[in-house]
């Protein structure tokens, strides 16, 4: 069996960056990713991006994702691609499998990296075909230019349903509305306001209560919510649609640090179920680390950063604290806490918080 | 190189800011019907561009299934390829010849 100095799961932004910085510092890494392209979310994501802080706004996500590989490779990571971790083992062993291959990766240290799954909510129909998750459906058009449907409902306003909407209106898909059951949009003004503009209602205190359809969707009925999201009787209103595509909301893929025994907490402000960690990233299992959106959801820029922290620390785990490894650290924990403090980092801000204040025990 | 015409149009030709390379063109087929592809495709991409939604029936209630997540989490998404049930199509690549049935219940291993 191979062993590894560290191994990184997951090549989206975090496991990207914090295999770039360990490998960079001097560390042997080998990067571990189920699909075929590097990048994880990223690769999907044709909008330019948001934040007056990151230095990567105004940057294409897509294009972030080539600029991190190129970076990962440069530092010599070795890239394990369309591989799956399946398994982690006492003994500090990862199972990997690979179509129908099997084999086991030794590690020293780890960092998981694996990003987020998709929520969908409980409707009568919303298991037929063309109720997709907003990422299948960024996808299939913006990575295989492929038309999910030719009219489409979005349930959600936060950012992903918007930014969703946006891009379905440019590949020009029809978007028949937006419904949101909150009272208010969630997501970026400017993209909320382009779609208005455009023509596209966004219903709030709305939600969809049903889709129809026998083998796949033909309509959808909304309705009006009140304050307890309650369907209000009397606002039935049924749509002409063939796809309903569901952005709310993601849950963090944690099923490895469940697996390595770190002690984890439920906090609903990171979305579910995440590993306790401390400000470098490292779980309570020692030499376990976590980065992105798996340590809690929140957007590209801090899961590069957490990466950053989570790559460097690991390496000196390994090895030792040097000058360079220190300034990686801190000058990455400076931006993070500057991008929370920002509009759109409070609810992550009060989750951090929440998860600092529990104990690992 | 074929030409454009013969398209099906569950494909984006033009796009503001996105230009779509596509591999070489590969025949497939859907329950044994031919249909076409690109290389660098997954089958559940390749499937939609043609129009096919429906990918399985499930095993008791014969409710109709197609993907939902596509990146390979859900399990949604499972047919026979090959002969092999419960492959996962929207992160198994298409290859040139494959023969893609739809599936209903739990598939079974031939
Ligand atoms: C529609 C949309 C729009 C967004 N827009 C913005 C924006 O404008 N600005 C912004 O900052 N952020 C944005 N985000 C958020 C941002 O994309 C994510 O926060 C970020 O990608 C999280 O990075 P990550 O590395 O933690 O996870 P991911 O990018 O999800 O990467 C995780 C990777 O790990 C792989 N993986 C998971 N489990 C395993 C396993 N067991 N074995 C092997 N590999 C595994 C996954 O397949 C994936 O490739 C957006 C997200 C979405 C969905
Ligand atoms: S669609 Fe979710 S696993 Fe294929």
């Amino acid at each position: 069996m191979r062993r590894a100095q560290l191994v990184v799961v997951g090549g989206g932004p975090a496991g990207l960056s914090a295999a770039a910085v360990a490998a960079g510092l001097g560390a042997e890494v080998m990067l571990v990713d189920d699909n075929e392209t590097l990048g994880g979310q990223l690769i999907k994501q044709t909008h330019k991006f948001f934040g007056d802080k990151g230095h990567y706004c105004g940057v294409r996500g897509v294009d972030i994702a080539t600029i991190l590989s190129e970076r990962a490779g440069e530092h010599s990571v070795t890239v394990l691609s369309a591989t799956s971790v399946v398994g982690l083992y006492p003994g500090k062993v990862l199972g990997l499998a690979n179509g129908d291959s099997f084999r086991k990766l030794g590690f020293e240290s780890l960092v998981i990296a694996t990003g987020a799954a998709e929520n969908s909510i409980p409707f009568p129909g919303n298991d037929l075909p063309g109720v997709y998750g907003a990422g299948a459906v960024q996808t299939l058009m913006n990575v295989y230019g492929v038309r999910p449907g030719r009219r489409v409902l979005m349930v959600g306003s936060g950012n992903i349903g918007v930014i969703v909407s946006y891009q379905l209106l440019q590949a020009g898909i029809d978007v028949a509305a937006v419904v949101e059951a909150l009272p208010a949009v969630g997501g970026y003004h400017v993209h909320a306001a382009k779609l208005v503009r455009l023509g596209v209602p966004i219903l709030t205190s709305h939600t969809v209560k049903a889709a129809l359809g026998a083998e796949s969707v033909t309509g959808a009925v909304i309705c009006r919510v009140d304050g307890r999201f309650r369907p209000v009787a009397g606002t039935d209103r049924r749509l002409k649609v063939d796809t309903i595509c569901v952005a709310v909301g993601l849950t963090p893929l944690a099923e490895l640090l469940w697996q390595a025994g770190c002690r984890m907490f439920h906090v609903p402000e990171l979305g579910g179920h995440v590993a306790w960690h401390d400000e470098y990233m490292e779980t309570s299992q020692p030499g376990i680390f976590v980065a992105g959106d798996v340590s809690g959801i929140e957007e590209a820029s801090t899961a590069m950063l957490e990466g950053r922290v989570a790559g460097a620390r690991a390496w000196e785990r390994l090895n030792r604290r040097t000058r360079e490894s220190r300034d990686i650290i801190d000058s990455a924990r400076l931006e993070l806490g500057s991008i929370r403090k920002g509009p759109f980092g409070e609810k992550a801000t009060c989750g951090k918080q929440r998860l600092a204040e529990c104990v690992p025990a | 190189m074929p030409s454009r015409t013969s398209e099906p149009d569950g494909r984006l030709d033009r796009h503001p800011i996105l230009t779509f390379v596509r591999g070489r063109r590969l025949r497939f087929f859907f329950n044994d019907r031919p249909v076409y592809g690109y290389e660098g495709e997954t089958i559940a991409a390749a499937l939609v561009a043609n129009g096919v939604k429906v990918f399985r029936h499930t095993e008791k209630l014969k409710r109709a299934r197609g993907f939902f997540c596509a990146v390979g989490k859900c399990s949604s998404c499972l047919m026979i390829v090959d002969g092999r049930p419960n492959t996962m199509v929207c992160t198994e690549p298409l290859r040139d010849g494959c023969r893609v049935e739809q599936q209903t219940g739990r598939g079974r291993l031939a």
